[in-house]
Parts: C-alpha cells; structure tokens; sequence
C-alpha cells in the first residue's frame, strides 16, 4: 500500500508530511520520495554494478551516448557514502555475494533521493555475516535521517535495528511496540495472535485460526 | 550483537578513510603493472570471463593446420576471397547477434534473406526499377518483416522459436511465389549491386582507412582513461592504452596489408566490419544498447526500471531481420543473380553457428557484435580450407558442427564457472 503495488481500501487516510496523500501506483510512491527494494532485488545479473546502479536513469552525454564516467564517480560516491566496501565496480552482478546484491538494490533506489526506505525481507536469503552487512547498511541509512520500513519475521534483525516495531496480523494492526522497552516475547506474542493471558488466547484462537506470522 | 569480525573492522577503516577502504587494492595493481595483468587475466579465466581468447586460438590453430595442408591457403587471394565470402552470411550474424542478447532466436533470417534477394531481383530485372531503389526496397520489406515477428512476440506473447519458425516456412514460400517459374534471375554485372562485392579499394584508400582507425581509437581512449583519472576512478595508463592500440593495430595492419597484396580492401567486408563496429558502439556506448542487454538478463528487472521492453524486442527483430535482407542483398550481389535456392540452404545455421562461436551466448544478456567477425572468420575459414583440399560439403558440414559444440561446450562452462565463482565473492 505504502509502495504503491495495491490500491489501499477506502475508509482511511495516509498522511504525509501530516497532509492526506494519494498513492495509486509505484510511481506516486517515488514521487512523494518513498523507494521500495522487493524481495527479488529486480537486478540484471549480466550487467555491472554502474549499470544496474543507473538502469532506466542512465546519464548520457554528447548525443545519446552513456556517460560511463559520470556514472561510475556517481555510484563510488554513492557507495562510499553508505561505507560499502565493493572492490570493483565493473564487475557483473552476477558475481557478488547475496548481502552485496542486497546492498546495491538498497543503493539503486537510493539514487532517487527517498526519504523513507522500504525494504521487504532483505535478509530473508542472506547468510549470518551478510545479515550483518545489511543490518549495518540499514543503520546507516537510519544516521543519514531516512526513514526506514523494515518488513521482516525475523525477531533478531528486527530488534537489532529497528526503533519500533508494528505488528500486522491478518491485515490488522496488532500492536506498535517501542523496541526498547518491550521483551522479545511479547512481539511474537501479538505476531501469533497469542497474548500472555489464556483467556484472551482463547477468544483469539475462536475469532481467527489461522496462524501468519507476518503480513503486508 | 551480530556484527562479524571482519566487519568492524571494516567501519574502523572507512572512518579514518573513508575514500582509501573504497578502492580495490586489486584494481590498482591491475592498473599498473604487468603482474597486476597476469593475476586480472587469471581471475577472469576463473570467473568464466574468457572473452575472445578462445575464438583467436581457434582461428591460428585452423590456420596453421590448413596451410600445413594446402600451401595456397594463407594466400592473399585466397584471404581476400575469405573477407568477401564471410561478408553476407556475417551480416546476418550481426542481426542474429542482437536476438541472442535478447535470449531469443530468430530462424527465419536465412528465408528473409532469400526473400529480400528475390525482391530485389524481381524489381530490378523484371520491373527495370532503379538498382538503389530496389536495394531500399529490399531491406524496407526485411525491416517490416522483422518488425512484424517483433509484434506478434512482444505484444501478442507468442514464444519468438514459434513465430519466426512460421516466418521461416512462410517467407520461403513468398519467396518461391516471388521467383515463379523462373528458377534464376540474373542481375546486371556492372550495377551497384553487383559492384557491392566487385569493388576494392586501391592500396592508399585501404591504408587511410586503418590509419584513420587506429589514430580515432587512441584518442578517444586516451581521452576517456583521462576523464577517469580526473574523476579519481581507476585508470588505465596510458602505456596500457598504446598496448592496447598496438592489439587492435596488428590485425588491422596485417589485414590491410595482405588485402592489398590482391585486390585492396574489398568493399564487402568493409560494408561487414562497418556494420559490427557501428553495433558494437550502439551495444556498448548507448543508452538503446544498454536496455538491450537488461531485456536479455532479466526482462522483468528491466521493465520495473522503466525501460519499454516491448519496444526493445520489436526494434531488435526489426534490425536482425533488415541485416537478414542486407546479407541478402549480398548474396545476389556475389552470384550476380538470385534463385529459388538463395538463402534457403546453410546460410540460417551458419549464421547463427557464427554468433555462437563468436562467443554470444544462447542464454541472453551475454555476448557482443564482435562474435560476428570472429565467428564469421572461423567457419569461412574452415569452408575456404577445405575447398582447397577439395573436400565435400559432408566433411564441411560435420567439421562445423564440432566447431559449434566446441563453442557451446565453452559457454555453457564458462556460465557454470561465473556462478560458482559468484559464491567467493564476500
């Protein structure tokens, strides 16, 4: 909804910037700034890193022609900036690692100067070093004042790096927790449905049987 | 709490210098010495990247094997020959070439070549029109051919092998309706079609040519390297753009001067080697060229960037299959006629044997329009050696078809070895 893939229901507003917005399609969605990295990273495996960096936005000089250089100081910039340490950037995607795939799709929609980030399941495919290496990008694009979604099931990473956490369950809010002061514990409770009093337990388990453990 | 070691140590490095942790160690050493080179060389056979060292170790190894057979073959005239037989069949490569990057095929270039042959020649000798004009006309029917399959597989969604397989049957068939009873229709010998494959540049043309080449290509590269360096990016020296000059001058030369000790540069292979660098720059250098190799490593990727993919497989077929018409019109141009049987034999699985073993890859995304010279170098050679040593068309048809399994063995390995070696990557 917030990406802008579905129409949101009506009945309800989004607000932005504390005024009500419109978000009808992915385009609406970059323009009010937010930047969506989906799941399957949407990268071309035969391209370099520059040229998955700036694919459908190249910059061009003299008639029509790829300015390769313009691009490439632009994407080391870039780079740096988050401190991602990438050896050569003209090598095809192909051949990075999944946590430095992860990064350049993060960096590719941070071209578009976003102000809020959202990132659906970065490090469900990820080894335990490379999580990390995500996990470290996100919190530097957190000390860089953007806004960051982080839709993940995994407990870890979200207490790891978020603030808050939002519980979607069965397409319902189930709770906002400030991460720091609530337990592991009680996350997964509101995720599962189940709370630490048996008897709500029991009425939530005769309102909806199934189980899902994350939504969006 | 889950930060890894070498990690942290990363974030210590990047405060202090910022710029400095950013640069490969590995990159500069490949920048500046011939070890550095070496070891880039080595990582690139390792990730699969062989690039054309196969295809030229090919072409010497046939080389050196047909003129220990056949004295004549290294001949100026019998090379000069070659760079004229190779030059139809190699534009159509070029055109196969695109499709491929695509990871599409198209099977019907070979009857859009007959057609755009039969076409010309019907306008041009039966209805007497302008011989430029019945060129124009030719490659007009092959472009809208092209765009044609192009539609009916990006808009309609029919799966390319199947439309151009029909195009295959169906173009053939207009183009025996085109011939009717005629079996042949000769061409003029001394019109523009003709003089496409007859003429030859004089020696000092041919010369001027190279020269003028190889001084655009080293200022431009010195021209970029020195952007590169302005803009703090890795750089080549310029030692290593001479040396790279020097590469491109030795075929260059060699070519020019053994051409001239016949004839001179024929205008055939020109016209073929033209057309590759021309693509080559539009693959490597454009922005239409870019989107074609997204379209081809993942079409969906590509569309979510924005590029209009529809619109990119229409104009590649549309091009492949106008180049199809330009081999075409070659091959009228060469046997100064064209019959029922042009570009009805071995000239589609040449082709597209020629992209392969030029080193595109069938799998999309992979491969660039040099594989058309190279490619096209290989199998003209083997069928002017064996011709020298009056061997059949069965001998010639069996050694191809190693050559391709070769080619594809090759690919096929190769794209085994850049995924595991994708798993090193840290």
């Amino acid at each position: 909804m917030i990406a802008g893939a579905h129409p949101a229901d009506t009945g309800g507003t989004i607000a932005w910037d504390g005024r009500p917005v419109g978000i009808g399609s992915p385009s609406d969605a970059q323009r009010l700034g937010i930047a969506t990295i989906y799941q399957d990273l949407a990268l071309c495996d035969n391209l370099d890193i520059v040229a998955n960096l700036f694919l459908g936005n190249e910059q061009l000089h003299f008639p029509g022609t790829l300015d390769e250089v313009a691009m490439e100081s632009r994407a080391r910039e870039l780079l740096d900036s988050l401190s991602v340490r990438i050896p050569d950037l003209r090598v095809p995607v192909s051949a990075l690692s999944g946590g430095q795939r992860q990064i350049i799709a993060i960096a590719r929609s941070l071209l578009g100067q976003p102000r809020v980030v959202m990132l659906d399941e970065p490090t469900a495919a990820l080894g335990v070093a490379q999580t990390a290496q995500v996990l470290d990008l996100i919190e530097r694009l957190r000390d860089q004042g953007l806004g960051v979604v982080l839709i993940s099931h995994n407990m870890a990473d979200v207490r790891a790096v978020a603030d808050r956490a939002v519980v979607l369950r069965l397409g319902r809010n189930a709770g906002d927790f400030p991460i720091a002061e609530t337990s592991y514990e009680e996350i997964v409770a509101a995720i599962t449905g189940a709370t630490d009093n048996p008897v709500t337990r029991r009425s939530e388990r005769t309102g909806a049987s199934a189980v899902a453990t994350k939504d969006h | 709490m889950t930060q890894q070691t070498h990690l942290t140590h990363e974030d210590t490095a990047t405060e202090t210098a910022p710029t400095e942790a950013a640069r490969d160690p590995r990159l500069l050493v490949t920048a500046a010495s011939p070890r550095g080179w070496i070891q880039a060389l080595r990582r690139n056979v390792r990730g699969g990247e062989l690039g054309p060292v196969p295809v030229v170790v090919g072409l010497v190894l046939i080389a050196v094997v047909f003129q220990s057979l056949n004295d004549r073959f290294l001949s100026p005239q019998n090379l000069s020959n070659l760079t004229v037989q190779i030059a139809a069949i190699g534009l159509m490569t070029t055109g196969v070439i695109m499709v491929l990057l695509l990871g599409e095929i198209d099977l019907s270039i070979g009857s859009v070549a007959g057609l755009s042959a039969a076409v010309l020649a019907v306008l041009a000798v039966r209805h007497g029109v302008n011989e430029w004009l019945a060129i124009l006309a030719a490659l007009g029917v092959g472009l809208l051919i092209g765009l044609l399959h192009g539609v009916i597989f990006a808009k309609v969604g029919v799966p390319a092998f199947v439309v151009t397989l029909a195009g295959l049957l169906g173009w053939q068939g207009t183009h025996l309706y085109l011939m009717g009873s005629d079996g042949t229709i000769s061409t003029s010998s001394s019109g523009p079609i003709a003089l496409l494959t007859q003429t030859y540049f004089v020696p000092f043309l041919g010369w001027a040519i190279a020269a003028a080449t190889l001084a655009l290509y080293l200022v431009c590269a010195l021209t970029a390297e020195r952007r590169r360096r302005l803009s703090g990016l890795p750089y080549r020296a310029p030692v290593q753009v001479l040396a790279r000059t020097g590469m491109l001058a030795l075929p260059l030369i060699g070519g020019v001067w053994t051409l001239n000790q016949y004839n001179g540069v024929p205008l055939a292979f020109l016209v073929f080697v033209g057309f590759v660098v021309l693509l080559d720059l539009v693959l490597r250098k454009t922005r239409y060229g870019r989107m074609v190799y997204a379209v081809g490593g993942n079409a969906e990727a590509a569309r979510r960037a924005g590029v209009n993919v529809d619109l990119i497989r229409v104009s590649v077929f549309g091009i492949a299959s106008a180049l199809a018409a330009l081999g075409g019109i070659m091959l009228v141009s060469r046997n100064f006629a064209a019959s029922v049987s042009t570009g009805g034999g071995a000239e589609l699985m040449m082709a597209i044997a020629a992209a392969v073993i030029g080193g595109t890859s069938l799998f999309g995304g992979r491969g660039n329009a040099y594989s058309a010279l190279l490619g096209g170098l290989v199998l003209g050679a083997i069928t002017s050696g064996l011709l020298l040593l009056q061997m059949d068309t069965s001998v010639r048809f069996m050694i191809t078809a190693a050559v391709l399994l070769i080619a594809v063995i090759l690919d096929a390995v190769s794209r085994r070895g850049r995924k595991t070696h994708a798993r090193g990557g840290a």
